[in-house]
């Protein structure tokens, strides 16, 4: 067990290949827990785990709600909005008066960069980043890995290009440290104002233009337009932004090998990507979302189970609390 | 402490007529193959629980049903002990309401993993009838659980360990017996 994880996930950066391979592993079987009759197994029986959300979020708040019960965990959703958050209290005050509840994990959302490694490093439980600010957003990375490796077999090699606002996507950096350190070729295609400055330098291409990216790549992650983005300056028109840089049918055509796309959603349908495209044979954007919950499930597990100083004590003693036959 | 001591308990031979008293004693529990199910418990289990459903296919020329099960989510040490590197999957072949469900491993010890497999089982439905069939009994009971149908019965100390080596994952059939193997690595 060389791959074992830390006390907290709250990136990838931080990670290595075997850690992530770890995980995708552990999610392979946690899909079929997801096809049962009884969709529960009782692997976190009596854990209790805290959705902590500083921020609007469906998807992978209820994702990981699933995750958490289907391992028979008892969860708890903060929401900010009628907390004591909004009443001055500070993170870490948060945090601290829900492990004086006895809780053991923690899920947080926030709008700062490195929320959830700060929090990590002031608390016992263990803490899972679903998201801060502009940092990293783990799991999405996680489920996009293994619906990429659920297609093509391997993560090796393939070309994925990232589409869009990069700059302010916590999913693309998470992506770009998961696919490079799985050994995929990455690059990123979108308006020079939403690229990261010097992103090169990570070892990933730069597209001008939507058509060369899809001569080049196997995959394409279209990622989100918020739509702010053009009220602050970023790009002149939603309508300019679809014409220059939303993924079409029309565009996918020319591609010299059916292309498999991936949007972390939520979709903004006729900005980023066409309806067509979406909805089309060689979307895995659902495949996406039930992935999702393989892979939550497999991160909480992992976590829960990562207590090497109660394994070395369980060793020494021998006898009973020993692995079972 | 000594050197452990490895001890060949059943070779390819012995192993072989085993199954194939076993596949008998199967057919014999379960009143023919009708509502027959064998379900091998991950990894060996699985591979044994083949081998008698071949053996009852050779005579009965019947297919039996057959799944795998993994119980590491089911285990009650998952603190203790930690996460399994990798989890095995688990498929049952259908329903299993008003089945005879023959659980196939290959040791029986302290009685944990049986516990867990019946809690798992009790997940997907409702058989008729549960029983236990292993290839090694190896005593070291924790739970008030026993085999309807065994192979071998060893006797063993706590520090003993229990290898089985089967032909699709090992490349050779054979059973060891490690004599004082160092604790906590118990099998």
């Amino acid at each position: 067990m060389t791959a074992a994880l830390d006390k907290d996930l709250v990136g990838l950066a931080p990670l290595s290949a075997e850690q992530i391979r770890l995980i995708l592993d552990t999610a392979e079987p946690f899909k079929e827990v997801s096809e049962r009759p009884i969709k529960k197994v009782p692997a976190l029986r009596g854990k209790t785990i805290v959705n902590l959300f500083f921020e609007a979020s469906t998807r992978t708040r209820i994702s990981f709600e699933f995750a958490e019960k289907r391992l028979s965990a008892d969860t708890v959703n903060v929401a900010v909005s009628g907390s004591a958050v909004q009443k001055g209290e500070t993170l870490v005050d948060t945090a601290r008066n829900l492990e004086a509840m006895r809780i053991d994990m923690v899920v947080i959302r926030h709008p700062s960069s490195g929320a959830a490694e700060f929090l990590g490093r002031r608390i016992r439980s263990n803490v899972v980043n679903a998201g801060d600010g502009k940092h990293e957003h783990p799991t999405q990375a996680l489920l996009d890995l293994l619906t990429l490796r659920d297609k093509f077999g391997r993560i090796e090699g393939l070309k994925v290009c990232l589409v869009g606002d990069v700059l302010h996507s916590r999913v693309a950096r998470s992506d770009i440290w998961g696919l490079l350190k799985l050994g995929a070729q990455v690059a990123v295609c979108g308006p020079r104002t939403l690229l990261p400055r010097r992103i090169e330098e990570l070892g990933v291409t730069v597209f001008e233009h939507v058509a060369d990216a899809i001569q080049w790549a196997d995959a394409l992650n279209v990622l989100r337009l918020q739509l702010e983005r053009m009220e602050a300056g970023f790009i002149p028109s939603v309508r300019e932004y679809y014409r220059v840089f939303g993924v079409t049918a029309e565009r996918l055509e020319k591609a010299p090998r059916p292309l498999t796309i991936m949007h972390p959603g939520p979709m903004n349908r006729g900005v980023e990507i066409d309806s067509r495209v979406a909805d089309g044979p060689h979307s895995v954007i659902l495949d996406q979302v039930t992935n999702g919950v393989a892979v939550r499930m497999a991160v909480l597990y992992l976590l829960a189970g990562g207590k090497p100083e109660l394994a070395d004590a369980a060793k020494r003693g021998g006898g009973p609390g020993g692995p079972p036959d | 402490m000594s050197r452990p001591e490895r001890t060949i308990i059943l070779d390819a031979r012995a192993l072989s007529r085993a199954l194939q008293r076993m596949a008998v004693e199967v057919l014999e529990l379960a009143h023919g193959t009708e509502h027959l199910v064998l379900i091998g418990i991950q990894r060996r289990g699985v591979e044994l629980a083949e081998r008698i459903a071949k053996l009852i296919e050779e005579d009965e020329g019947v297919v039996v049903p057959r799944g795998a099960l993994d119980i590491t989510l089911y285990r009650d040490d998952l603190e203790t002990v930690g996460p399994k590197p990798v989890i095995g999957p688990t498929h049952l072949p259908g329903e299993l309401t008003d089945k005879h469900v023959v659980i196939v491993d290959d040791v029986l010890y302290t009685g944990r993993t049986v516990r867990a497999a019946l809690d798992e089982l009790a997940d997907f439905g409702r058989p008729r009838r549960i029983s236990l069939c292993v290839l090694i009994d190896r005593g070291g009971r924790e739970l008030p659980i026993q085999a309807d149908i065994v192979g071998k019965v060893v006797k063993t100390a706590p520090g003993d360990r229990v290898d089985v080596l089967v032909e699709e994952l090992d490349g050779r059939d054979q059973v060891d017996l490690i004599r004082g193997a160092p604790s906590g690595v118990a099998a």
